[in-house]
């Protein structure tokens, strides 16, 4: 019984964030028919990403094709929408990643607070006008074109906004009454940050991560695009258009069925957390 | 204050030697060298090219070598473009680089700030969804997919621009216009929060109840504090556009810095790479302090602490 009421809270604490705020709405639906089509169309198509049909070579779209092909002959929609789960994949982990060190790292400087809280955050001060994705470009030379280092340095390079907005909400809710209480109560530091600080955190926490997928997004595909990111047969977006722009005179749909998909899916991203500051914070 | 400005100072040559640092030793554990080739060079000759780049020394040595010398302003000699110092390239790419980023920031801060300040003077109006909207679009449009889609229109079917190249005032448009548009939309949803958060404070309304004009109100009272939030980002912002600018340049085939880092990280040139982080950082770095310095005159709640 208490758990349907729960239940129904939470259904209708959704619906009434999603009534009347249109740039939340459209966000999300584009982001969900992204999502859908990426997942589904490989798995019915006749084609898949790596098969080559040089007897083909560019083929502008028709029935077979619906976005043509490539220069090798390879169905460009199965390969768009395999870029776009890449994309969305590296988008999700690297975020994870980051979000977790942005988290832990800004509630303990503002838990801690003092001398180490200001050396804490002067660090990331001193990191932050860094072009950091030169250091990317780096790594990804020397230890080798790997998804799995790109999950991790994406993420590691992208956790400076959230430790100091988590910081600033750590430092307004540690003087709070029940914070006091668990102190006083014998309640071990630890504990205290993950169980009564973070999730008193949640709201701004889930906005910046909203916002965090699309610049790794983009930071992914621009690696990519430089033929760095993502490596060959497998392509993520950025791959796509890199290859694309190689073609853009005699096949200009090489580069513009990836680039559509791309700035789509990065625009309903970018509107969702949008309408979500409007409900959440509506300050700003 | 200008004990402020000392520490800040201070703090900043600190970041610089964190980075070449850094990025020295990181470049130095790299697998694989940069004299590293399908044909085994003989001995003799290998240790002669390891002696020219000093890679026979220790490598504690090496690093403080390395340190010397760029304190007398000497990045070395190029690994791969032989006969050709790194200072010599980087001097090179930078004309271009820094002409297209500088154009590109200033162009975002001329279209950018006026529209923020008119979205938040029209909050929720027409004009200012039509502004938020345009932004969102703006942010969401990597300048790798703008950048070629606007070769195609503007350079292929209607020639009025250059493809590429950078020898006439028209073959600006293109590649400026891409690398700003991000940091445009971004100033302006900056500038517009900025207002909106400073419009409804009390000494507004002190100004509004004086009977003081709007352009006065806004000019006089609301910009400072308003675009403190813009000055802060400005020091990220000139980090984006030099990143960028390694795009732009591969899009427009423009010689810049951004080829010679990425043909340079590719090649292993550990030289040139260290060469354009050195350079860049300590370009930043000191953006960055001046930013600082900047926010200390505008900000009067650190002014008068």
């Amino acid at each position: 019984m208490r758990d349907r009421e729960k239940e129904e809270n939470f259904i209708t604490t959704v619906a009434s964030l999603f009534r009347g705020n249109a740039q939340l709405r459209v966000g999300t639906i584009i982001l969900l028919i992204a999502l859908i089509v990426a997942l589904i169309v490989p798995v019915f198509s006749s084609y898949n990403f790596y098969q080559n049909d040089l007897d083909l070579g560019t083929v502008p779209p028709d029935i077979d094709h619906f976005f043509g092909t490539d220069d090798l002959g390879r169905d460009l929609l199965v390969r768009c929408m395999w870029g776009l789960r890449i994309s969305l994949l590296i988008g999700i982990c690297a975020t994870c990643v980051s979000i977790f060190i942005g988290v832990f790292y800004g509630a303990a400087a503002g838990y801690i607070g003092g001398k180490t809280d200001a050396l804490m955050m002067r660090i990331v001060d001193m990191l932050y006008a860094y072009p950091f994705i030169f250091f990317v470009i780096i790594l990804m030379v020397i230890f080798g074109r790997n998804i799995f280092l790109l999950f991790a340095a994406l993420g590691a390079v992208e956790w400076l906004t959230i430790s100091r907005i988590v910081r600033g909400q750590v430092l307004s809710l540690k003087n709070r009454d029940f914070i006091k209480a668990a102190r006083v109560s014998g309640c071990p530091t630890l504990k205290i940050i993950f169980l009564h600080l973070i999730p008193n955190c949640f709201g701004p926490i889930i906005i910046y991560t909203a916002l965090t997928v699309p610049t790794i997004i983009m930071e992914e595909s621009f690696l990519s695009f430089l033929g760095l990111g993502v490596q060959a047969p497998m392509a993520s977006l950025g791959s796509l258009i890199s290859d694309g722009v190689g073609y853009m005179e005699t096949s200009p749909w090489m580069l513009v069925f990836p680039g559509v998909i791309l700035c789509l899916v990065l625009f309903s991203l970018n509107y969702i957390p949008e309408g979500l500051r409007k409900k959440i914070d509506p300050v700003r | 204050m200008l004990k402020l400005i000392i520490t800040r100072l201070f703090q900043s040559l600190i970041t610089l030697f964190l980075i070449i640092t850094f990025s020295f030793f990181m470049m130095r554990v790299a697998p694989g060298g940069p004299f590293d080739s399908e044909r085994k060079l003989p001995p003799e000759i290998e240790a002669n090219i390891k002696a020219k780049y000093k890679l026979d020394q220790p490598l504690v040595s090496q690093y403080l070598g390395y340190l010397s010398d760029i304190m007398k302003g000497d990045l070395g000699l190029s690994f791969r473009y032989q006969n050709y110092t790194v200072n010599e390239l980087l001097y090179e790419g930078m004309k271009v680089s820094l002409t297209l980023g500088s154009l590109a920031l200033l162009f975002a801060l001329l279209i950018g700030v006026p529209l923020g300040i008119i979205g938040s003077q029209r909050e929720e109006s027409i004009l200012d969804h039509l502004i938020v909207s345009t932004t969102i679009l703006g942010i969401s449009i990597p300048n790798f997919v703008l950048g070629p889609v606007l070769v195609m229109l503007f350079a292929i079917l209607i020639p009025i621009f250059p493809a590429g190249g950078l020898d006439s005032f028209g073959s600006y448009v293109l590649p400026v216009f891409t690398l700003s548009i991000y940091y445009l939309s971004y100033i302006t949803r900056l500038t517009r929060i900025g207002f909106i958060g400073i419009k409804r404070r009390e000494f507004i309304l002190t100004a509004r109840a004086k009977g003081l004009s709007e352009p006065v109100i806004i000019f006089r009272h609301m910009l400072r504090g308003g675009i403190l939030p813009l000055v802060s980002y400005l020091g990220p912002a000139a980090a984006g556009i030099i990143t960028g600018s390694i795009v732009i340049e591969k899009i427009f085939n423009v010689p810049g810095i951004g080829q010679h880092f990425v043909q340079g990280a590719l090649n292993r040139d550990y030289t040139l790479v260290m060469g354009v982080v050195v350079f860049y950082s300590t370009l930043i770095i000191t953006f960055n302090f001046l930013i600082d310095l900047v926010y200390l005159v505008l900000d009067p709640q650190v002014k008068y602490k």
